[in-house]
């Protein structure tokens, strides 16, 4: 089932196709470009990441189930100033969730203003009390966020989620443009297209920025969980692109409150550490003490100030699906302005009012897990069937502090490569954003998720969503 | 009271290490009605120390060891300085709000036997004081106090289906049931001063559990001796269970296994004169 009246956001109303006239040249080179030549060009993109090694694995599917994200060729476009709104609205954000962090776990002078009610805090399992006190290097906690965006009219952006523990997905917004600019090139002929190739550089600035004294040059490393997590042809990607060490915990090893890397040259104090390991399996002696992935004492050099790791343990506080529906009210406590991107309306079911609302509403809602995330656990009410909608009804009543309801929006579409020609499919966006010891930095670009089936709004890999190129415009075209 | 401790851990592994990492929460701290007048960590091999405070408040000591090591001799002796105050701990170093002592942890998990055993003691009382002690009781009467330390870890579940447990399991079933009745409650380790306990039992750290009581603070409940902690305990380290509040918590790299022994001995000096520890 379509949204009605869907913005798309090259050829405007989806229903009558008005067009915006900055993207003429973009509809026309659809509408001119054969869909046979944009098939050949999106199979010859998919057959390189192929090649790569850019494959993930769904949840739930046999280990065979390790397949690439589909790619589409038709991109999607920004303007220079609805990309500079955008911008300041992150930039105002993600200094607000590391102000939070800083103050959760320090002087907790918003649950003192009774700004977000304590125990959505203090019980949270995301807030770790054997970290309360830290003073993270140079104060920052969150240096990389990927804040979910989704649109519904010109100027009608919000936030989805903010994702700021360890986000994932840079590396496809990197290669979708490598794929564009090669089997493309006249695309970026026609738009001045801002470039994402200094994305590597600005992570390695933003990680050496942080490093727990100024010395010659830091050390920085990047910390894998190995070659069987989904995301580890990121790591090396990255690890390699920045020209840092990919180590695995086995090659550090914490002495003295430091941690020093293992070489065969001898050991390297290592000062900054990209981790792509959960804060459960991070240190074994502060966490699972079963982890074999962490490194025993590397909480302790944490804590001792003489290594970064980014992100900060315990950062998840700040993207918890509980803590969302107040992210406005801490953007405002923090910054002292209203939030310049605001979130979709979120009924809290943990509240009596909001949890009868949802009952009531459950075939026009989303419903999902507090707790949850790619997707699972989620209740699309308007595409739901009847049995979906009794099940997540039943979970409702038993356990309503669990979920959170948002109305469906009417997500912006962006014409896609089908089966059927190019048509409209609803995205969202992930643009990524650097903190470090001398301000923040927004690449231009993002990763854009596209819901392949008709009329799907769920853009998660693992429930069939694909990735486009986003174009950000240096001038206005 | 003057309590004399000598708490003796020996490490013993089958093959060398090339290194050992342990966390240590054995120093305990000064506040009203204990007052430490003497505490020392001794390693006897090459190790680098360094103490600091976790976010529990509680002095953890990192001890690094660099290998070969087949053997690691750990002592720490001390004398506290102790009074009676009816198990209410006043004055130590927590910065956490008492709110974070409600949630379940994976060893202290409310199930339906746990939550009908909170249920009648519930904080909403007009005693909640009274609920608390009884709570305590009651934990006390349905689980058998083994002197021996439990060799694994099991739930607060388990070991009040299982119906027998040590100090720490003692102390998790009153947790869990204290938090199911809404009172926010930590583990405690410390020390026992019990020249009546078997001689076993005295060989060991000892553990029991704290609760937030209103209109009062924090209290200290012993479900495994049935009463408030007195001038006989020292304690040494908090956590929302026995993981965070661990004496040792250690890695190692190496084959083999290791075997370990620990010696404690606690000892009141009434008379005040120095008793001599081995």
């Amino acid at each position: 089932m379509a949204i009605e009246r869907a913005f798309d956001e090259i050829w405007g109303s989806s229903a009558t196709r008005e067009g915006r006239p900055e993207f003429a040249a973009l509809a026309d080179w659809i509408s001119s470009t054969p869909p046979a030549e944009l098939d050949r060009r999106q199979k010859a993109a998919e057959a390189a990441f192929r090649q790569l090694g850019i494959t993930f694995a769904v949840y739930g599917e046999e280990e065979s189930a390790e397949r690439i994200i589909p790619f589409d060729i038709v991109p999607r476009i920004f303007t220079k100033s609805e990309w500079s709104n955008l911008s300041e609205g992150l930039v105002q954000r993600v200094e607000a969730i590391n102000a939070f962090l800083a103050d959760i776990y320090g002087a907790r002078k918003i649950l003192k203003d009774k700004i977000i009610p304590e125990e959505l805090i203090l019980g949270n399992p995301q807030f770790r009390p054997m970290l309360d006190g830290a003073k993270p290097p140079h104060g920052i906690f969150a240096h990389i966020c990927g804040i979910d965006l989704v649109r519904t009219g010109p100027g009608e952006f919000w936030v989805l989620e903010d994702n700021a523990r360890t986000p994932s997905g840079v590396s496809y917004m990197l290669e979708n443009r490598e794929a564009m600019l090669r089997l493309c090139p006249e695309l970026f002929e026609m738009f001045p297209v801002q470039p994402i190739d200094s994305y590597p550089d600005s992570l390695l600035e933003t990680l050496q920025s942080v490093a727990p004294r100024p010395a010659g040059k830091p050390v920085c490393v990047l910390l894998t969980p190995g070659h069987f997590n989904s995301a580890f042809y990121e790591h090396s990607f990255l690890a390699d692109s920045m020209g840092i060490e990919l180590v695995e915990a086995a090659d550090l090893e914490v002495d003295d409150d430091m941690v020093w890397m293992r070489t065969i040259e001898g050991r390297v104090k290592v000062d900054v550490i990209y981790r792509r390991i959960d804060d459960d399996y991070i240190d074994p002696l502060v966490f699972k003490p079963d982890s074999l992935l962490g490194v025993p004492g590397l909480i302790a050099a944490y804590m001792a100030g003489n290594v970064a790791l980014v992100n900060a343990p315990g950062t998840g506080i700040a993207d918890d699906k509980a803590i969302y529906s107040y992210m406005p009210e801490i953007v405002k406590y923090y910054s002292g302005g209203e939030a310049k991107l605001p979130n979709v309306e979120t009924y809290r079911c943990r509240e009596a009012g909001a949890l009868q609302y949802t009952l009531d509403n459950l075939d026009k809602l989303v419903v999902k897990l507090v707790d949850g995330s790619g997707g699972y656990g989620m209740l699309v009410g308007p595409t739901a069937t009847k049995a979906q909608i009794e099940e997540f009804r039943a979970a409702l009543i038993k356990e309503p502090q669990r979920y959170i309801a948002q109305p469906t929006l009417a997500l912006s579409t962006v014409p896609t490569l089908t089966d059927s020609g190019v048509a409209p499919r609803h995205v969202d966006f992930r643009p990524f954003v650097l903190s470090g010891s001398k301000g923040v930095t927004i690449t231009p670009g993002g990763l854009t998720r596209v819901a392949l089936r008709e009329g799907s709004l769920v853009v998660n890999s693992s429930q069939g969503g694909g990735t486009k190129d986003s174009l950000i415009l240096a001038g206005d075209a | 009271m003057r309590i004399l401790i000598s708490h003796r851990t020996e490490y013993r592994f089958t093959e060398p290490q090339a290194r050992v990492v342990q966390l240590l929460r054995m120093t305990p701290d000064s506040h009203l009605g204990q007052n430490i007048v003497d505490w020392r960590i001794e390693v006897d091999c090459d190790a680098r120390l360094k103490s600091r405070r976790d976010g529990f408040g509680n002095i953890v000591s990192m001890l690094y060891l660099e290998g070969p090591i087949e053997r690691i001799g750990l002592s720490v002796t001390g004398e506290v300085l102790t009074e009676d105050r009816a198990g209410v701990v006043n004055g130590a170093a927590n910065l956490l709000p008492a709110g974070v002592f409600l949630r379940p942890t994976e060893l202290t998990t409310a199930n339906a036997a746990i939550a009908t055993i909170g249920a009648p003691h519930g904080i909403n009382g007009s005693d909640p004081l009274g609920c608390a002690h009884s709570l305590c009781d009651e934990i006390h009467e349905r689980i058998a106090c083994t002197a021996d330390r439990s060799t694994d870890m099991r739930s607060a579940a388990e070991i009040l289906e299982a119906g027998a447990g040590c100090s720490m399991d003692m102390a998790h079933v009153l947790i869990a049931t204290a938090r199911a009745a809404g009172f926010p409650a930590r583990f405690v380790t410390g020390y026992l001063s019990d020249d009546d306990a078997a001689p076993q039992q005295r060989h060991a750290p000892h553990f029991w559990a704290e609760l937030h009581i209103p209109d009062y603070g924090w209290i200290g409940f012993d479900p495994a001796r049935e009463c408030c902690p007195d001038e006989h305990y020292v304690r040494v380290a908090i956590g929302l269970d026995y993981r965070d509040a661990a004496p040792i918590s250690g890695a190692r790299i190496g084959g083999g296994h290791e075997v370990l022994r620990v010696g404690v001995e606690v000892s009141a000096d009434a008379d005040g004169q120095l008793q001599t520890q081995n």
